[in-house]
């Protein structure tokens, strides 16, 4: 399946190639010359996405980049608990419903015929709507022919974005009993996110799973880093994340074992063998455990990890870089 | 019969930890059907020792696929989308990731060069456990409809237990608020809501207690890992007694569930330790608030 890269122009210029081998150290001490966007993703919830995402975040805060954070898990979003932003701008998120002029409708029947969700329905002289079946693609809309259906807002989310010290952060929150998240991670994505050829490092924290909010927020990535815990469910839910990342998206992935040493090696037997690199391990701590309960960064309460997140970061780069030389529509690393 | 649904918001709390331990001892003096509602990454299966006994193809919500011969490359199709979807180069194509299956497209071709093609979009399946039949699913990587997956798998589970004459219908949530939780909340008589006392426990169990509110389906929390944050627990317990939540039971942090689920086993069959006695415990309160008005 051919996959469009959101790699950013300045990347491909003879400067941002002669650099790529003697990146390890500069991604850091230097500023980036494109947008490098990383998602952390993990199949299997509560794995520990949040808090790779908010230390990763943390470590570069200050390095010079242009950073940004986006939390896209807008079911559950928990990563202002962590970094604490200052949320300045709100907006509403939702999307476009159909609304009947009874006066000009003719209960013909086309608009249920043409919708696809089963969001509109001719009951007699009647047409229902059913906001929440809705996926506002406007079909019914076009195909109306007498022109009776119009659209209006339904919200059904926010979109807050503001200050994290030097990051900029963005959140999506879906409304409670709306079902569709992935309008919300679009808009919140299309809204916060800076454009394929600025250059800005881009933390998306993805929601758990593996269905269509998951590929939503991974869509663009150019490096997926999956969080998993060494145990029987996070082995099988990890090999769901690889499927959805690296089979079906292409892209490049490699593994944080969090919580190491807590079950079994089932989950380093099975990255050894994928040739998936594992290249974060945060160890089985109840004081670890402790700070998170409580809303501390790991990099405050191990300052420790600062320099392991940054490492992190860098060698994330380099694979991101090494998927990308890569020929894409092979997809992942070897 | 009874429709209980395990939830959390936040996951990773212990939602199958619990189900599998409660599938356990209720097992011991009801007849189970179990249902597995978490369709993108399934776990009740690893700890019920399941014997698989029948699969079937799910196929759902459909992509536009369009043929390049008759496309006259007018641009209509890409005009309508609102999904950005369709893919402008040499000619028109979808991107069936991005693609939402609304056929608006395909209504709008002039020359008829769009097709809507049918998503086989997973499995479901139904297995035997020494607790009673399974029911599960593995929607494919990247697919829509979770949501209907997860109706589908409930209900036949649902006609499994009436077949059967079963008590209960156990079924294992999903993480989250969104589409699939919102199927596996519907029809429960009763939701059990497993949260943690961490800052994001506290705030995701906010937002599925107000989403089971929001559906009217009674629920009750039980706090796991619950000696992790003595100030958090407690904040857990005074929302839910503003709310009028009951807490089920508190179940402290211990080694004995990893341990158990790397032998496959729910915690309450491993050990006799505090987890698997803080469970005993709920399940009692729990028998109670699920059967008293049969009794």
């Amino acid at each position: 399946m051919p996959i469009t890269w959101a790699w950013g122009a300045a990347a491909v210029t003879a400067a941002g190639v002669a650099s790529r081998d003697t990146r390890r150290h500069a991604i850091i001490t230097s500023q980036v010359r494109y947008r490098m966007q990383i998602a952390i993703a993990s199949g299997k919830g509560g794995t520990g996405k949040t808090t790779v995402a908010v230390n990763l975040a943390l470590s570069l805060s200050g390095a010079g980049e242009r950073l940004f954070f986006l939390d896209c898990d807008v079911e559950a979003p928990n990563a202002a608990l962590f970094l604490q932003p200052t949320l300045t701008e709100h907006r509403d998120v939702g999307q476009q419903v159909p609304r009947v002029d009874p006066a000009r409708c003719t209960a013909c029947g086309r608009c249920a015929e043409v919708c696809q969700y089963h969001a509109i329905t001719v009951i007699g002289q009647q047409v229902l709507v059913f906001p929440e079946l809705c996926h506002g693609c406007g079909s019914c809309t076009l195909n109306c022919p007498t022109g009776a259906i119009s659209e209006v807002f339904d919200k059904t989310g926010v979109l807050e974005r503001g200050q994290a010290g030097a990051i900029t952060f963005g959140q999506g929150v879906l409304d409670i009993g709306e079902a569709q998240a992935v309008p919300v991670i679009r808009q919140l994505k299309q809204w916060v996110a800076p454009s394929d050829d600025e250059a800005a490092i881009v933390l998306l924290d993805a929601p758990p799973g593996a269905s269509c909010p998951v590929v939503e927020t991974l869509r663009d990535a150019d490096m997926v880093l999956l969080v998993t815990e060494p145990t029987p469910f996070g082995l099988h839910d990890l090999r769901v994340a690889v499927e959805v990342a690296r089979d079906e998206l292409g892209l490049p992935v490699a593994v944080v074992i969090n919580r190491d040493g807590m079950g079994d090696a089932g989950v380093e037997t099975y990255c050894a063998a994928e040739g998936i690199p594992v290249v974060l391990r945060i160890p089985f701590r109840r004081a670890i455990a402790e700070a998170y309960a409580d809303g501390i960064p790991l990099i405050e309460a191990q300052p420790a990890y600062r320099v392991a997140f940054r490492d992190l970061y860098t060698t994330l780069a380099q694979l991101a870089t090494a998927g990308k030389n890569r020929q894409p529509a092979s997809g992942g690393v070897a | 019969m009874k429709q209980l649904v395990i939830l959390s918001g936040k996951g990773g709390t212990g939602k199958t930890t619990v189900a599998a331990a409660l599938a356990h001892l209720a097992s011991q003096e009801f007849s189970l059907v179990l249902a597995d509602a978490d369709v993108d990454a399934a776990n009740l299966e690893l700890v019920l020792a399941p014997t698989l006994e029948e699969t079937h193809e799910f196929h759902s919500g459909q992509v536009a696929v369009i043929d390049p011969e008759t496309c006259i490359a007018c641009g209509r199709c890409a005009e309508v989308c609102r999904f950005d979807a369709v893919v402008a180069g040499e000619g028109y194509r979808v991107d069936p990731l991005a693609c939402e299956g609304c056929a608006t497209c395909f209504y709008q071709c002039p020359v008829e060069a769009i097709r809507m093609e049918e998503q086989h979009a997973g499995r479901w399946f139904v297995s035997n456990t020494r607790f009673g039949s399974l029911y599960h699913a593995h929607l494919f990587a990247g697919q829509e409809n979770s949501g209907k997956l997860v109706t589908l798998v409930k209900q036949m589970a649902r006609l499994r237990a009436m077949d059967d004459v079963a008590d209960l219908v156990l079924v294992d949530g999903p993480p989250g608020i969104g589409c699939p939780v919102i199927s596996a909340v519907s029809g429960a008589d009763l939701a059990l809501i497993v949260t943690e006392p961490t800052v994001s426990g506290v705030h995701d169990m906010a937002r599925i207690l107000a989403t089971t509110t929001h559906f009217q389906t009674p629920a009750l929390v039980l706090l796991n890992k619950t000696d992790l944050s003595p100030a958090r627990a407690g904040e857990i317990i005074a929302y839910c007694e503003q709310q009028g939540t009951p807490v089920l039971g508190q179940l402290p942090f211990s080694d004995d569930v990893p341990q158990a689920l790397v032998r496959g086993q729910p915690v309450t069959a491993y050990s006799g330790g505090p987890v698997a006695m803080a469970l005993q415990d709920a399940w009692a309160r729990l028998r109670e608030a699920l059967f008293s008005d049969e009794v």
